[in-house]
């Protein structure tokens, strides 16, 4: 597989959120996996957060887009059964940690690319959360393995995408949609559908992981899922400076705060939890969506997480993260990295003649 | 002889890390064979081997790919 892939993965995702943001999302907010499960959470009255309350169409397109993806190459696989449920609150944590930035790895890159400054210590934070899952990496930890499941499990997932897609289309009555905030800040839904099934699709083909591509080059020295990451950034800063949208500093950034240590520790939170859950909210939805029940679990987790941070004020607002927000996300930290302490893999390398595929096959 | 690394059922880094791990064990060179059931790990674990030269042989089996890795 090329690094084409990922490079028109970057690119056109870089130039999707461009358009999306001029068609009328939040500013550096094209796309955002935590920020739009919020407002998702929140049009559901899963929290009663009035500013933050929209069925965001991207996120739907991107799941049915990686379904498309997977069932067309033949990688649909129905498969779970790998510690569901720390999955759950690793997804969980991870969206604690995220809304106290205020924005998964994806807006973060849109935000350093936008010149928020705030999200340098994002970054910077993200890392430390990532070398931190790193190192448990290796010492051991492993979830172990998933098994095949029973086909009908992994539709479940699409299933649920398809039935808040109708909302989405429908608006019933019970639908709760933002008057004010950025949740009444939104792209035509054709538009931020397309844009999203098409982000799905090649996210799906290319991998594209934002955590993952730290991950890898740190582990590996591999920069493949690095160049996604590299591609959005660039597409992005290019398309702020032509358009004059680049706006370069701390202060006055579109949904965000200034408060560095608190931008750095819940990217921290975050990293870890998805590098101890093996890739970022992107690469969750997408692998949700090609039929694996533990990341669809792991999706759940974190639109609870969302709904939980808005029901008890732990999300950050534009003045910073509340006392609350706070002791969640070192609450959080610890958790998480007890979980990733405690999580032993007994996976070993068999010394066994491999030659025989019939032998492999019926183990 | 060769050594069976089965990362069937792992999620990313594991399976890459597994065989490069028995791929130092094998002081660089040797066969291995690596079961795999997801395409990004096939893909990965296809670029490590190739980045280091080793040569690739792709079987495909009922539901994973069975590859096999010599130097």
């Amino acid at each position: 597989m090329g690094k084409v892939n990922i490079l028109l993965a970057g690119i056109v995702a870089g130039i999707l959120a461009l358009v999306l943001v001029k068609f009328g999302n939040p500013l550096n907010m094209g796309f955002c996996i935590a920020c739009f499960l919020r407002d998702i959470a929140g049009s559901l009255g899963l929290h009663q957060a009035v500013k933050v309350q929209y069925m965001r169409p991207e996120i739907l397109g991107l799941a049915l887009g990686a379904l498309a993806a997977s069932l067309l190459n033949r990688e649909f696989r129905t498969v779970g059964g790998s510690a569901p449920l720390i999955r759950f609150a690793l997804g969980f944590f991870a969206i604690i940690g995220f809304l106290a930035f205020l924005g998964c790895p994806l807006r973060m890159i849109l935000r350093l690319a936008g010149g928020d400054l705030n999200a340098v210590l994002g970054l910077a934070g993200l890392t430390a959360g990532v070398l931190c899952g790193v190192f448990l990496i290796n010492k051991g930890y492993s979830l172990g393995r998933s098994q095949p499941q029973g086909k009908a499990g992994g539709y479940i997932f699409p299933g649920l995408v398809l039935i808040l897609l109708l909302f989405a289309v429908t608006k019933p009555a019970f639908l709760l949609a933002s008057k004010e905030g950025p949740g009444s800040m939104y792209a035509p839904l054709v538009l931020a559908l397309a844009a999203g099934l098409l982000v799905g699709f090649l996210a799906q083909r290319s991998r594209l992981c934002l955590v993952g591509g730290i991950r890898d080059f740190v582990l590996f020295r591999d920069t493949y899922l690095l160049i996604g990451l590299a591609a959005i950034f660039a597409t992005v800063l290019l398309g702020n400076l032509l358009m004059h949208t680049f706006n370069f500093g701390f202060a006055n950034q579109p949904v965000a705060h200034t408060d560095g240590l608190w931008n750095f520790m819940g990217m921290a939170l975050g990293g870890l939890a998805c590098v101890l859950l093996g890739g970022c909210p992107l690469r969750q939805l997408v692998s949700a969506a090609e039929g694996n029940t533990d990341s669809a679990l792991t999706v759940l987790g974190m639109l609870i997480g969302a709904a939980t941070a808005h029901n008890f004020g732990l999300a950050a607002s534009t003045q910073g993260v509340s006392p609350a927000g706070q002791a969640a996300v070192l609450g959080g930290l610890a958790v998480v990295f007890l979980i990733g302490a405690c999580s032993r893999s007994a996976i070993k390398v068999k010394g066994s003649a491999a030659d025989n595929s019939s032998a492999v096959a019926g183990q | 002889m060769a050594m069976l690394v089965d990362t069937r059922g792992l999620l990313c880094p594991e399976p890459l890390l597994l065989v490069k791990q028995e791929m130092s064990r094998l002081g660089g060179k040797g066969k291995m064979a690596v079961l795999v059931d997801s395409g990004a790990a096939k893909e990965n674990i296809s670029r490590l081997a190739q980045n280091q030269g080793w040569e690739i042989a792709v079987d495909q089996q009922e539901g994973f790919t069975r590859l096999i890795l010599t130097k």
